[in-house]
């Protein structure tokens, strides 16, 4: 990859990147993450150079379409058995903390 | 300000999302039912367990597919995209949805009082987890900890994006009625709002009138029943017409509908929270229909609100009014085949739109073809009208055949032979005044009721007598 062809990905587009994952990160990551992903677009971007004209854009890498399968009950799992993995449960249902945000 | 105030035009759009009546999960194999224990329709896939792959429901995809024909949509090749976000209703942190390529587009809908109402998008998505906050008279800003049930997580919806066609209230109710009636008759959905089953937002926005361009919309949630949506949809437009007529700006926004208070509440701009980071599922491939499934799908669609109630309509002449909660109730049926039978027509739409449609609450209706034997044993006046909805309301109460449940009521003596036998019984024994009937004189019809309620001990109804004299003397 030639260094003109670099695509810009600035520090404040990798702050945001991580804030929408809930990340933090510090600033010497925000600076290392801001290289590492300048070069993966950088490869995308020799991916986008190529001469396409007539290819068929492609929804999936598989050959394959119309996976399907019967709309017949399956068991499910145990209550009790998957309440006891989580952190908190009450009345047969998840506990989770007071939730601050709303419903996207 | 109300949202009709001079010079100023409501647009609205409206998002349905309907829950499909499969017997399944869009993804999994868990069951697709209401009002279970929480958290016992859940598996590895639905609550996003590693390594658990997702396959999709043919019926889900069929059922959509349906939605889409009915709904005149291009039924399109079309694949799943990942919308992620932190909320707990989801546990995989992201909901599986159609977004660039979805499975209907391009539709529309014919409101029962004419138009068409654009549809944008038909797509298929996931439902997702139900919260419960705690604390806080269940707010969520003052809740001290917050429930889930997984239940619903992964349960297949299709959405129904319509245009920004809609231009009142009362519209939007008319379009979600009518949608809501034709995704019952397709078989995809309950239509039960009540329960969540069908659940729509509005985008709602104002401008003044004759202007082209649209106002900026706000998205009101929470709206729950038909009288919800009107009301939501004009205190919204009336709070718009303020803000813009005092030279304020209208925010883009997603608003709540408190239903007690009677007005829409700010929630969070949209401006800050709309970056879902969609991308492929990569555990999805496309969906693309092939012709014969198309075509299968197609021949088994049943025929939709808008050509029964025209098909009742022509075979009935009843008002719209009548039409329109006959196909509704789904009781056109009952209806067609008492007019197929013989029997009256006004008659049957009389039964069917006071009696049954009264009666679906705490009732069941009856059969067509049992319906249709008491309406024409009320026609050919075997029965009275007081004593046919009698039987109907038994035969509401507690099922049952007309013909035995009349001659419980000890209504057996008037069947229709028994009446046509008692006329020509009194015909033949007066003689010159059936000759003075024919002639015309219309005051001998009262003789002639009077001996034959006589004969049959006052089971007669004197207007099938009437009907039955005019009908001998060809008069």
């Amino acid at each position: 990859m030639s260094p003109e062809s670099r695509p810009s990905i600035s520090r404040d587009d990798v702050a945001h990147v991580a804030h929408l994952a809930r990340l933090t990160l510090t600033p010497e990551e925000i600076e290392r993450f801001t290289g590492q992903l300048a070069a993966v677009l950088g490869h995308a971007e020799d991916v986008a150079a190529l001469d396409l004209a007539g290819v068929e854009p492609t929804a999936h890498p598989l050959p394959l379409m119309n996976v399907l399968r019967e709309d017949e009950v399956r068991p499910c799992l145990d209550r009790d058995e998957v309440l006891a993995q989580a952190p908190a449960a009450e009345e047969g249902r998840f506990r989770v903390p007071r939730i601050l945000g709303e419903a996207p | 300000m109300t949202a009709d105030t001079p010079g100023w035009e409501t647009v609205v759009g409206l998002e349905v999302h309907c829950e499909l009546r499969t017997a399944t999960k869009l993804f999994c194999g868990c069951p697709n039912r209401f009002g279970q224990e929480p958290n016992t329709q859940i598996c590895p896939v639905c609550t996003g367990q590693p390594g658990s792959l997702p396959v999709l429901n043919r019926m889900a995809v069929e059922m959509a597919m349906r939605i889409g024909l009915a709904l005149h949509c291009r039924i399109e090749p079309s694949i799943f995209h990942r919308k992620n976000y932190f909320y707990p209703d989801m546990p995989k942190d992201y909901q599986v949805s159609q977004y660039d390529q979805p499975i209907n587009i391009d539709g529309w809908l014919e409101l029962p009082s004419g138009g068409r109402i654009g549809i944008e998008r038909a797509h298929l998505e996931e439902d997702t987890g139900k919260i419960t906050h705690v604390g806080g008279a269940g707010r969520i800003h003052d809740a001290s900890h917050s429930l889930i049930d997984y239940n619903r997580a992964g349960v297949p919806l299709v959405e129904i994006v319509s245009r920004p066609d809609i231009r009142s209230a009362a519209q939007a109710r008319d379009y979600v009625a009518e949608l809501r009636s034709i995704l019952v008759a397709t078989g995809a959905s309950d239509g039960k709002m009540e329960e969540g089953s069908l659940r729509v937002d509005a985008n709602v926005s104002v401008r003044p009138r004759g202007s082209t361009e649209f106002g900026t919309r706000a998205e009101i949630k929470n709206v729950n029943s038909l009288r919800s949506l009107v009301r939501a949809i004009e205190y919204e437009a009336a709070r718009q017409i303020g803000v813009l007529s005092d030279g304020g700006r209208v925010t883009l926004e997603t608003r709540h509908w408190d239903e007690a208070g009677g007005r829409t509440t700010s929630g969070r701009t949209k401006e800050q929270s709309e970056d879902y980071r969609y991308f492929p599922e990569p555990d999805l491939v496309p969906v693309a229909p092939d012709a014969a499934w198309l075509g299968r799908v197609e021949a088994a669609m049943p025929v939709l609100p808008a050509a029964r109630r025209s098909r009742l309509a022509q075979a009935t002449g009843a008002p719209g009014e009548d039409i329109a909660v006959l196909v509704e109730t789904g009781l056109d049926e009952l209806v067609l085949a008492a007019v197929a039978a013989g029997a009256d027509a006004r008659t049957a739409v009389n039964r069917a739109t006071n009696e049954v449609a009264g009666a679906l609450e705490t009732g069941t209706p009856p059969p067509p073809a049992t319906f249709a034997r008491l309406v024409k044993m009320e026609t050919e006046g075997a029965l009275t009208a007081t004593q046919a909805k009698t039987v109907l309301a038994d035969m509401l109460r507690d099922g049952g055949e007309p013909e035995e449940l009349a001659r419980q009521r000890g209504f057996e003596a008037l069947a229709s032979d028994a009446l046509a036998d008692a006329v020509s019984a009194v015909i033949e024994a007066n003689p010159a005044e059936w000759e003075r009937f024919k002639a015309g004189e219309a005051k001998v019809a009262g003789f002639f009721v009077g001996q034959v309620m006589k004969a049959t001990r006052g089971n007669a109804d004197g207007g099938a007598v009437t009907a039955e004299l005019r009908r001998r003397a060809g008069i």
